[in-house]
């Protein structure tokens, strides 16, 4: 897909992900209208996997860590075929593929089960382990957030991925300056993690989230490192394509009222 | 049963079994900077390639294991007991949520750890994993067990947790007759008809002199190494209640959450069994020998008898 068809199918999954959340009556609109840009240039470009074997070994993996972003997930999902339309809008109801966390153990096309923040690079940094004894180029995604990033695992993490020079380990975060309270550097900023990243030993470029054009490029660039591990660090806009969302502490988690959805599917239109 | 004492702790069991378990090429062994205490370290000398060192960072370690297990792999992780409970939100959240099967072995589990003093001595790390939906939970009693059971886990199909301890104990079984134990069902290692002793780990021997202890003054009891915690083996558990005049549980492990709550919970449903519980009482253990310490907290033979005792009254 060229850059156009890319922005055209993030607006598709930006109005999934509003509708979704509003059927359920809960959700994390914030975090997914971040993340969406980069999960779609992933799944549409780049990702290797197969709707019709979705355990398939050698595919590549995508690990979203930061779990509370699933309605993003959900969307590309449903969008290169994965999940229903039903399945997609049943989000966080009783019984639903779609849990309220992504959770690997009810939505096929989903390699983690997230929820709990500060796990996935671990995550990630075992599947990439896995897959290198097994002489296996599949490549292995990790998204995490910026809040997300004070849990002292990510950086056990961090420092054990650059220690066995894991090549095909491929982070982004999603720096979208709003965890759950309030605004990142209010609660525990995380400050230049570029820097710190770098200071690991990992291979860090800094990109706009939200530009297709350096989602893309960057996705190549991390994707062509394999001599160690890789972070792109996005800078994005929490609420992202929805104005009175956008860089709103207050819509980390909540569900847009009807009149909201009315307006954000306006503004998606 | 019992044969001579000649045998290791229950983590160089652990150890063994890790070799033996080598020739599946899916067998990956993690550690945390203890694989010199809990015996994974003779896996790392010859299968390096298939080693990973984490440091220590045991959250990190839980989930490169979860994320090994998902993409093929069979891991077994250790470290100390004590240390596991650092990543107990990550393997209830990380693997057994996710149904990803990762074995996980706690050495240095209660307070006959001894001299390294409470902060090593974990009682609760049973408790902690009897919680999790789907783990399978174990405390063998020797080495010859533990490296039969732990070889046993390569094609378990749920994760586990196994419990060993620092200290050489009486081996309870030889080279044959360890062959017969499984995952999930008691070990009868001596029958009695008056009342049942339901044991565990470093406990099992305990028990067994405490049975030879009342047999002296009349009293004859059954001895379990009840090695699985989880799932319990709840038929050999009623048939004791069936026929004895009840059961005691002895465990070198907190009085909250272990076997005796385990053993309690089932009996609780018929309502008329008697039980009564070593353990250690609602308290941390200190520096000591590990004999010291099983005085102190009243987990020795001596107290098992008592225990059996008192429902013979």
């Amino acid at each position: 897909m060229d850059n156009v068809q890319l922005e055209e199918l993030a607006r598709q999954c930006r109005r999934h992900i509003v509708r979704m959340i509003h059927s359920a009556g809960a959700g994390h609109p914030g975090g997914s209208l971040s993340a969406i840009d980069i999960l779609v240039a992933l799944y549409a470009n780049k990702l290797r996997f197969d709707v019709e074997n979705p355990d398939w070994e050698d595919r590549d993996r995508f690990v979203m860590s930061k779990g509370h972003a699933s309605p993003a997930v959900y969307s590309i999902l449903h969008e290169v075929g994965f999940i229903s339309e039903a399945d997609m809008m049943s989000f966080r109801k009783m019984g639903s593929v779609c849990q309220g966390h992504v959770d690997m153990k009810w939505t096929d096309g989903v390699d983690f089960s997230a929820g709990s923040l500060g796990m996935g690079l671990s995550f990630g940094l075992g599947c990439a382990l896995a897959a290198r004894m097994d002489s296996s180029d599949r490549d292995i995604w990790v998204m995490v957030g910026d809040g997300e990033i004070q849990e002292g695992q990510f950086w056990e993490a961090a420092m054990a991925a650059d220690f066995h020079s894991v090549g095909r380990l491929n982070l982004i975060v999603d720096r979208n300056r709003i965890q759950n309270d309030d605004f990142v550097e209010v609660q525990m900023e995380v400050g230049d993690v570029a820097k710190k990243l770098s200071s690991f030993g990992w291979d860090v470029k800094e990109i706009d989230g939200h530009s297709m054009e350096e989602v893309v490029s960057a996705i190549e660039w991390s994707s062509n490192n394999i001599s160690s591990p890789t972070a792109i660090i996005a800078h994005t806009t929490k609420g992202k394509g929805v104005s009175f969302m956008e860089n709103n502490p207050s819509f980390h988690g909540k569900a847009p009222t009807d009149e909201e959805l009315r307006l954000s599917l306006e503004e998606l239109s | 049963m019992s044969a001579p004492s000649t045998g290791g702790a229950s983590r160089d069991g652990y150890g063994s079994a890790l070799l033996r378990l080598s020739s599946d090429p899916r067998v990956v062994v993690l550690e945390a900077d203890l694989g010199k205490s809990t015996k994974s370290c003779h896996f790392r000398e010859l299968y390096p390639e298939r080693t990973i060192s984490l440091g220590i960072a045991e959250q990190n370690m839980v989930l490169v294991a979860s994320g090994m297990a998902s993409s093929g792999k069979i891991p077994f992780a250790s470290t100390f007991a004590i240390f596991t409970e650092r990543g107990f939100e990550q393997v209830r959240n990380g693997v057994a949520r996710p149904g990803l099967v990762v074995h996980l072995c706690g050495s240095h589990g209660g307070v006959h750890t001894g001299t390294d003093g409470s902060s090593a001595q974990s009682i609760e790390d049973l408790a902690l994993y009897r919680t999790i939906p789907g783990m399978t939970v174990m405390h063998p009693c020797d080495d010859l067990s533990a490296e039969e059971l732990t070889v046993q886990l390569l094609n378990h199909e749920n994760p586990s947790y196994t419990r060993t301890a620092r200290n050489k104990t009486p081996r309870m079984y030889d080279q044959e007759t360890c062959k017969s134990l499984k995952i999930g069902k008691g070990s009868v290692l001596r029958e009695g008809g008056d009342v049942a002793i339901i044991s565990c780990g470093v406990m099992v021997s305990e028990s067994m002199k405490a049975a030879e202890y009342l047999s002296s003054k009349g009293i004859e009891a059954t001895v379990v190494d009840m090695h699985t915690l989880k799932p319990l083996d709840t038929e050999l558990i009623d048939e004791l209640a069936g026929k004895c005049k009840g059961l005691v549980t002895a465990e070198d492990h907190s009085v909250i959450g272990g076997l005796g709550s385990a053993v309690a919970e089932h009996v609780s449903y018929n309502g008329v069994t008697p039980l009564r519980m070593v353990g250690v009482s609602d308290r941390f253990g200190e520096s000591g020998t590990p004999q010291e310490l099983m005085d102190a907290m009243g987990i020795t033979y001596g107290d098992i008898a008592i225990s059996c005792e008192s429902l013979m009254s």
